[in-house]
């Protein structure tokens, strides 16, 4: 007998007492979202929560992006920034840096030299501060948000953000690779409290952009 | 379970050595008290917190209720997203299975997320036999592993260390390891991560195999779900060519949307935060994007034993949120080690002796580690009744009868040592049905009262070493009673 058919057997000898068909789905009484807010607040809660798990929150308009862009890499003093496939060049064009594009062929060591990177996001959710990449052509793959120190997010405001957990997994598809990123790294391993800066980017930067 | 707990004592015994260490008590002390008062914070925010408890314990308990279906529908929907399903029945099959998927990759390294069932199947020594090192990469299990020592904490097995010993391992121990720990480290949380950084990076950039645990596996989808703070989890997802995830047979959950509630809970409960920092959910395998081959090992390892138990199979909706352990006066007095086992505290209690049985000393005292003060319960984000699970394996431990052990039914003796306390429950029974005997006997103990000892001879010495007998009155109630009707003094 196989293993699969071992604990297979085993599970349905030990559900003897569970009558069968009972399954129906669970009650879901729980809220949809916590609060009720206009979108403009619901956008002003998104960035309170991002800069509490200390994430820097820029806000501007579409005109005004590429101006901001330049100024945080300059401020970063970054000389090179990763760039996903299909991020609109628009957001890089005064950025006075070397754009490194995101191939397959690139290895971790060569994405560690890089300093900084820059990509769009999903979804953003207001109650607990949280932007999440799905690896669209803007975002690119999982690594390049990982590897560098500098990571700028730029949401779309307001048609990206959600209030809560619930309404970003309706948006979201669970078949693309999925990283939910709530302020930059950080460990409580220490005393059980909580330190930022570990493995990932130790520098958050999130762009709202009218 | 694992092989690093053989021959622990029980727990009473590993316990008394345990409170002497004050060093110990004070860091367990400033841990759990800090997180007590963050947990309770973040709960309070969301005003259906009780719901969201109600549900997670409904979803958890459709799932284990038809186990066997999700589990086949798992298997489907891993397999059609291009990832291979194994099945283990225990850990050595387990640790044979990921040996053996390594060595077909001709590597000698892995890096690994943290992950209990990883722990719990002591994967680590039994890759190391097979000439494999595994490195730990979350900063707690780094210094566990640098500290040669054992887990004490489910969410931070590092708990019992505090920042100068960290800084005292680190220093000593990293230049074994890989690239030591830069000159004049200080004890400040901020340095030890970035010395953490420094030390793992080389192993991340370099890594050609990962091996992790999951939170939570979808079985309409198969997304697997790490929840995790530090990043390290990202890097071993996603920068190795293959991916082996080992994970308990109860981390299913039925629907995508299911994760709505845990996502909610799981972070509050455990790091007491609106939101851990990285949470990455991967269905399969992406053309380009991350792990060329993904493995998923199915362990069962005691779990469709305790699921026969109708009432401790609540025990398998547990989430590894590890809030029990921080409210529980036991664990903050004794610690993690004293439990013998990977998973400590309240949880632990209930799980180790259902997942191993009660055979081992260890295991039979675990139900005892408890005062049943039922805080574990209160915060329990999916309402485990530990207190009522420990009340029925002292049941099992002392009475002995049914269980299931290794798929088979079989009758478990009762415990030694337990004999006095047999004894007594039996001569209870047989007084409280007899009037007329208890009368004389309660007569009796009240004329000799002055006679009494003030700690109990022979085998009930250890009972009342750390109870006070109760005091014998003057006159038993029920004369009293005749004699006043209640304090009225027959006025009437």
């Amino acid at each position: 007998m196989s293993s699969r058919e071992r604990i297979l057997g085993r599970v349905r000898r030990a559900l003897a007492d569970v009558p069968p068909g009972d399954d129906a789905p669970v009650a879901r009484d729980y809220l949809r979202e916590h609060g009720e807010r206009t979108v403009e607040e619901t956008v002003d809660l998104l960035a309170e929560n991002l800069a509490d798990y200390r994430a820097v929150v820029h806000r501007t308009d579409t005109g005004s992006l590429p101006g901001v862009v330049a100024e945080l890499l300059a401020a970063r003093g970054a000389a090179t920034v990763l760039v996903p496939p299909g991020l609109d060049t628009g957001w890089l064009a005064a950025a006075e840096v070397t754009r490194v594009p995101d191939e397959a062929g690139s290895t971790p060591r060569e994405l560690d030299r890089v300093d900084s990177v820059l990509t769009a996001c999903a979804v953003a959710i207001a109650e607990t501060g949280t932007i999440v990449l799905d690896g669209s052509p803007d975002q690119g793959r999982r690594r390049i948000s990982l590897v560098p120190d500098h990571h700028i997010c730029v949401v779309r405001v307001p048609d990206q953000v959600v209030a809560s957990v619930p309404q970003a997994l309706e948006r979201l598809d669970p078949a693309r690779p999925l990283t939910w990123i709530s302020g930059p790294s950080a460990t409580s391993d220490i005393e059980l409290d909580r330190v930022e800066g570990v493995h990932g980017p130790r520098t958050l930067e999130v762009v709202l952009v009218r | 379970m694992s092989g690093t707990f053989v021959g622990m004592p029980a727990f009473p015994a590993a316990a008394r050595e345990a409170v002497r260490d004050t060093t110990l008590r004070g860091n367990l002390r400033h841990a759990t008290h800090t997180i007590r008062a963050k947990r309770a914070r973040a709960v309070a925010e969301l005003d259906d917190w009780e719901r969201l408890r109600q549900a997670g314990k409904r979803i958890k308990d459709r799932t284990l209720r038809h186990l066997d279906r999700y589990l086949v529908q798992l298997e489907e929907s891993v397999t059609a997203a291009g990832g291979v399903v194994h099945w283990a029945a225990d850990a050595d099959e387990a640790n044979r299975i990921v040996a053996g998927l390594v060595k077909a990759t001709g590597e000698t390294e892995v890096v690994k997320v943290k992950s209990m069932a990883t722990q719990e199947i002591a994967l680590n020594e039994a890759l190391e036999a097979r000439g494999i090192h595994a490195y730990e990469t979350d900063l707690a299990e780094l210094i566990v592993q640098l500290g040669k020592d054992r887990p004490s904490h489910i969410l931070v097995p590092a708990i019992h260390r505090n920042r100068g010993e960290i800084r005292d391992i680190f220093t000593r121990e990293m230049g074994e390891w890989g690239r030591p720990a830069p000159e004049g480290l200080t004890d400040t949380p901020a340095d030890l991560a970035e010395a953490a950084r420094l030390h793992l990076r080389e192993k991340f950039l370099r890594a050609k195999v990962g091996i992790s645990g999951a939170n939570f596996m979808v079985a309409e989808t198969g997304t697997l779900v790490v929840v995790e703070s530090e990043g390290n989890g990202r890097m071993c997802l996603t920068l190795p060519e293959t991916l082996i995830s080992v994970v308990g047979i109860e981390k299913i959950v039925p629907t995508w949307q299911d994760l709505e509630v845990f996502l909610q809970t799981l972070p509050r409960s455990s790091t007491a935060e609106r939101m851990n920092p990285y949470t990455s959910m991967w269905t399969g395998t992406t053309d380009g994007d991350g792990p060329r081959a993904f493995h998923l090992v199915l362990l069962d390892n005691g779990r469709t034993d305790t699921l026969a138990d109708e009432v401790g199979r609540q025990a398998l909706r547990c989430i590894r949120c590890s809030a029990c352990l921080n409210v529980c006066p036991v664990y903050e007095r004794a610690g993690g080690h004293a439990y013998g086992s990977v998973y400590p505290g309240p949880i632990g209690a209930i799980l180790s002796p259902q997942l191993r049985g009660t055979g081992s000393d260890i295991d039979a005292s675990l139900p005892y580690a408890s005062s049943l003060c039922g805080a574990c319960y209160e915060v329990c984000p999916v309402a485990i009744d530990i207190p009522e699970v420990l009340v029925h394996l002292r049941e099992r431990v002392v009475e002995g009868g049914e269980a299931v052990r290794e798929g088979n039914k079989v009758r478990l003796r009762p415990a030694k040592g337990h004999a006095a306390e047999r004894a007594a429950m039996r001569a209870a029974r047989w007084a409280l049905t007899r009037p007329g005997a208890l009368r004389t006997g309660q007569r009796l103990a009240s004329r000799t009262r002055r006679l009494h000892p003030r700690t109990l001879p022979g085998p009930g010495r250890a009972w009342s070493g750390t109870r006070d007998l109760p005091p014998v009155p003057a006159e038993p109630f029920r004369d009293w009673w005749q004699r006043t009707r209640g304090g009225k003094g027959g006025a009437e």
